[in-house]
């Protein structure tokens, strides 16, 4: 946190509370406006809060004064990396510069943004991240990433209806994932659950990169009517303010300053203080209390309290509209009544939202709030001029022009610079490694990459996240998407997949960030549904390093040209930086999501065989490629080379042919494949409801099973020359590589995998490692017990 | 036929006990738990979730809400109630089922599609069914573990009041893999798996959870 790794250290609280004291304080004096004009020398902690000293002096030319002790504490925090992406801001522009989207309705820079997905409903969705908090503390870290990210959802005007989650850790043997796994896992459940919102699916992987910098990256989706679109800013003079949902306490000060925009540093002060404490029960009323202010249209503009709090709702709404804001900051509830003005426009207390509502439906506003046991509070109102002046007690502590605060922070363009060691990572050729020559070596190296804990039965987390709760979820992890019905009388739904291959982005974060779109692409085209829109979360190193400033600036440029060319936009995203300990970065990791619609759900494509005597169809290319692999991970440690190649034309004609496959019914399952290759793809397929297969590679085996080449699925059928066709003519390779059925994988001529066995190391690995009860394995669910009467 | 179905604050698959009702024949009829009004119902489902986020005990403060003294009332009069899951608590908790719900013994949230045999096929909301078959429906819940002492549970098995057990599996270590049991007259029901998330091929793993909906719907019109 500070140079010289000594003097420091106070936390972001001592250095406010110094200074600035609310009544209830035994200290000197409250810091307003006047004092500040008249003290202009006083020393302040803006460098305990984050900001840098050519930061500081550009907030005292704003202001034309020293900023106050509440002030400082302003824009500290929306001047954080975390909230004004002072370090991505120019290379995340590209997204905005993508060819306008008909499908688009509202684009980046509201809290989320909204795409078209037809019959009138408009579906909005974003990934974020929680990375840092839920280092400190697995369990609230993690659960209020979900609640933050279901905030930012129900603003937009939406009703949340899924959650996924992406999670990353160090080396899952490592004593350390056994402390934030669990934790972390029980968070997103435990406050999903609790929210009632289903989760689909999610990614879980281990890397020693993550080992101090585990990431938490939590998405929610919500659907709406094209008219419900609602959007974060003040408009009309007199129109009041009202803060709503929690009390205020001293949770989370801080936050995006102090713990996810600064890197972990052993010798720094304990965290704990910053990590906010979340609420769920409370959350879920304030959905519910929401959705029937919305609906009886109550308010004029809405904004969610996530990082930064009552600054960033406040300075943002105000700097969206037309006119100024004033808020008299005593009237705030809190739950800590020693709390200072500038602890309580930090604190990142959850479960808040702000409204400007019309005078005249105030009262109505009240009582909804009332119906729904949800607290809220008029604590100022939209005012004429360009200020945003805060009071406490009749003091004024606030007196600044909110677009400075919320959309005119600072703008670095970082030095960049390709890492040294990328040319010998990349010539260490991943091809080179030696490959199994018996048959029994190729069964070993397949067991132990389907049994690794990146790729083993993920049931043990699963069993902990309600699936099944709205009655809409169509398909869910293990398969390859989450679908999600959205109207009960036409069948239309949604699809969503989140990918995020960091090894690939390693050796080369331009092609990383593409392969990791089109997986995500395809993920959701396997299901049946057509791609409409990405969104994104960004997890990286420090920026303030030149090599990971040019990863980031690459995987953005990767992902802005990949999207161009695939035709779809993004919709928004998020941007976490700063993960790294001391001087070791996490691989870069781009965490892509593709949402695509489904016109009618029961068309679905799942992932698992079901019937013996289907034919087993490749649909797609496969070349010699290892760079990055999960065997090149798993068997030999190793990482280097060059990740597959990309073809997006490929994946675009593949996603076409599945599209037509899907509404043909020509097809009874469709699998993707990527990590480990077609022996992942197999196995996933055939354990899902017990059903063998017997297969024929022709060629190499081992470059058949664990190549990693793109652009490619599996699917089963019974119509196999009704699928030749229609693949012919969508210009997509086929390979017939066998028949369904049996109680095993068997390889002609090469090898036989009892499903048994490939089950047991499959499912073992993850209850093995951290613990719980016997998890039974699934079972093939008997066919319709309809009871007649 | 009109199936009432509360929403406490924390009620999660109210939504889905009312699609349930729906897809039954039946008509489902939200009722509010600071009500103090049934709406002339015919039954009375009672949701799962997390009623007042399960503060206290599970159950505990919705067993206390306005509209379940109504509740209360009229099923010791015969008015047919079924909880599922957070609802089982709350019956539990209102005193109208014997045991209670505690912490799964694995201390865990657990989310899967449960095998459950039926083992009354003449209540109220089971005469759908065939005594001893087997249905699979989802069970999830973090306090879902059946308990009482030996002499009650003794009693209870006398009196054949368990409806359902787990099997090929027991998701959370309730005593005697008991998932569900009923009243003295059959007319309550409470069960922690989720028939309502088994109702259509589309959403859940089997339709064997409509049998509640349809069962109750024919005592009905019986009466």
């Amino acid at each position: 946190m500070s140079d010289d790794g000594t003097a420091g250290h106070a936390s972001a609280t001592a250095g406010l509370s110094d200074l600035d004291t609310g009544p209830g304080r035994l200290a000197n004096r409250l810091d307003t406006v006047d004092l500040a004009a008249g003290t202009p020398d006083d020393e302040q902690p803006f460098a305990e809060l984050g900001l840098k000293a050519d930061e500081y002096a550009r907030i005292k030319d704003i202001l034309g004064r020293r900023p106050t002790t509440a002030e400082l504490a302003m824009y500290s925090v929306m001047w954080s990396e975390h909230c004004s992406y002072k370090s991505s801001k120019v290379h995340l522009r590209q997204f905005g510069d993508l060819p306008p989207s008909d499908a688009l309705l509202v684009g980046i820079g509201e809290n989320a943004g909204v795409v078209d997905v037809g019959d009138g409903y408009a579906v909005t969705f974003k990934v974020e991240s929680h990375n840092h908090p839920s280092y400190v503390e697995p369990y609230q870290g993690a659960a209020t990433g979900v609640g933050g990210i279901v905030r930012d959802i129900l603003t937009m005007g939406a009703r949340p209806i899924a959650v996924m989650d992406s999670l990353r850790f160090g080396r899952a043997d490592a004593p350390d994932t056994a402390r934030v796994l669990p934790g972390v896992v029980a968070g997103v459940g435990g406050y999903g659950n609790c929210l009632g919102l289903p989760n689909i699916g999610g990614e879980l992987l281990f890397d020693d990169c993550y080992a101090g910098n585990p990431l938490v990256n939590a998405l929610c989706v919500g659907v709406m009517k094209h008219e419900d679109v609602r959007l974060a800013k003040a408009e009309g003079v007199g129109n009041k303010v009202i803060l709503f949902g929690a009390r205020t306490g001293g949770d989370g000060i801080g936050g995006v300053s102090v713990l996810a925009s600064e890197t972990f540093d052993a010798e720094g002060p304990a965290k704990r203080p910053a990590v906010q404490v979340g609420d769920p029960f409370t959350e879920k009323l304030l959905i519910e209390a929401c959705l029937e202010i919305f609906a009886a249209d109550l308010v004029t503009g809405i904004q969610d309290l996530g990082g930064a709090g009552l600054s960033c709702a406040t300075s943002e709404l105000a700097s969206a509209g037309t006119g100024g804001m004033h808020v008299d900051l005593d009237t705030v509830p809190l739950r800590d009544s020693t709390l200072t003005p500038a602890e309580i426009l930090m604190s990142e207390s959850q479960e808040r939202m702000c409204a400007i509502v019309e005078p005249a439906k105030v009262a109505d506003f009240l009582a909804v709030c009332e119906k729904w046991d949800v607290l809220a509070t008029v604590i100022g109102e939209v005012t004429d001029g360009d200020r945003l002046t805060v009071d406490w007690h009749g003091e004024r502590i606030v007196d600044v022009p909110p677009r400075t605060v919320a959309h005119e922070g600072p703008v670095y363009e970082r030095p960049m610079i390709r890492p040294a060691d990328l040319d010998a990572l990349q010539a260490d050729d991943a091809g080179r490694l030696p490959r199994p020559t018996t048959a029994a070596e190729l069964q070993a190296h397949w067991l132990a990459v389907v049994s690794s804990p990146d790729a083993a039965d993920k049931t043990w987390v699963t069993e902990q996240y309600d699936r099944y709760v709205r009655g809409n979820t169509v398909l869910a992890q293990p398969d390859d998407a989450g679908v999600v019905r959205i109207d009960e009388e036409s069948n239309r739904g949604i699809a969503l997949a989140l990918d995020g291959n960091a090894r690939y982005a390693r050796l080369d974060p331009y092609l990383g960030a593409q392969l990791n779109l089109a997986e995500a692409y395809r993920n959701v085209a396997v299901s049946g549904a057509k791609p409409l829109a990405v969104t994104n979360c960004l997890n990286f190193g420090s920026p303030e390093e030149p090599e990971v400033m040019w990863q980031f600036a690459e995987a953005v440029r990767g992902l802005a040209d990949g999207c161009r060319e695939l035709g779809l936009p993004v919709t928004g995203g998020n941007v976490s930086l700063y993960n790294q300990t001391g001087d070791v970065a996490i691989n870069p990791t781009p965490v892509i999501g593709v949402l695509g619609v489904h016109e009618d759900v029961r068309r679905r494509i799942p992932s698992g065989w079901r019937k013996a005597g289907e034919t087993v169809l490749l649909l797609g290319a496969t070349a010699p490629e290892f760079g990055g692999s999960a065997w090149a991970s798993v068997v030999h440690g190793h990482l280097g080379g060059r990740p597959p190649a990309l073809d997006l034309a490929a994946e675009r004609a593949l996603a076409d042919l599945l599209g037509a496959l899907g509404n043909q019914a020509l097809i009874s399952s469709a699998h993707d494949l990527s990590d480990g290759g077609l022996a992942q793809g197999l196995t996933e397929s055939a354990l899902r409801h017990g059903v063998g297969a017997r297969l024929r590679l022709d060629g190499d085996a081992f470059t058949a099973l664990f190549s990693e080449s793109t652009a490619r699925v599996v699917v089963t059928t019974s119509d196999p020359g009704g699928v030749k066709t229609t693949a012919q003519w969508a210009g997509v390779p086929v390979t017939e590589l066998g028949t369904t059925g049996g109680d095993a994988l068997v390889l002609d001529g090469l090898l036989e995998l009892p499903l048994t066995e490939v089950r047991a190391a499959w499912t073992a690995t993850l209850p093995a490692l951290f613990g719980g009860p016997e998890h039974g394995t699934t079972f093939t669910v008997p066919a319709g017990t309809v009871p007649t009467s | 036929m009109r199936i009432g179905v509360i929403t406490f604050p924390g009620s999660l698959d109210d939504v889905d006990a009312a699609r349930a009702v729906r897809l039954a024949g039946g008509e489902p009829i939200p009722l509010w738990h600071g009500d103090h009004d049934l709406k002339d119902v015919d039954a009375v489902v009672l949701p799962g979730g997390f009623s007042y986020g399960d503060y206290l005990r599970a159950g505990a403060i919705a067993a206390r809400a306005p509209l379940m003294q109504d509740v209360v009332t009229r099923a010791r009069q015969g008015l047919p109630v079924l909880g599922i899951c957070n609802g089982f608590q709350v019956l539990c908790e209102a005193g109208l089922l014997p045991g209670a719900l505690t912490r799964n013994s694995h201390l865990h949230f657990r989310n899967r599609d449960q095998v459950l045999v039926v083992e009354r096929a003449d209540t109220t909301w089971t005469s759908d069914y065939r005594a001893g078959q087997r249905i699979v429906i989802p069970v999830k819940n973090g306090e879902g573990r059946y308990v009482g002492s030996d002499a009650d549970l003794d009693r209870l098995e006398g009196e054949n009041r368990v409806v359902f057990r787990y099997a090929d599996g027991n998701p959370n270590g309730s005593s005697r893999d008991i998932a569900g049991v009923t009243s003295e007259n059959g007319r309550i029901v409470g069960l922690m798996p989720h028939p309502e998330h088994a109702i259509e091929d589309l959403t859940g793993p089997s339709t064997d959870g409509l049998g509640f909906f349809t069962s109750v719907l024919k005592s009905v019109v019986a009466a």
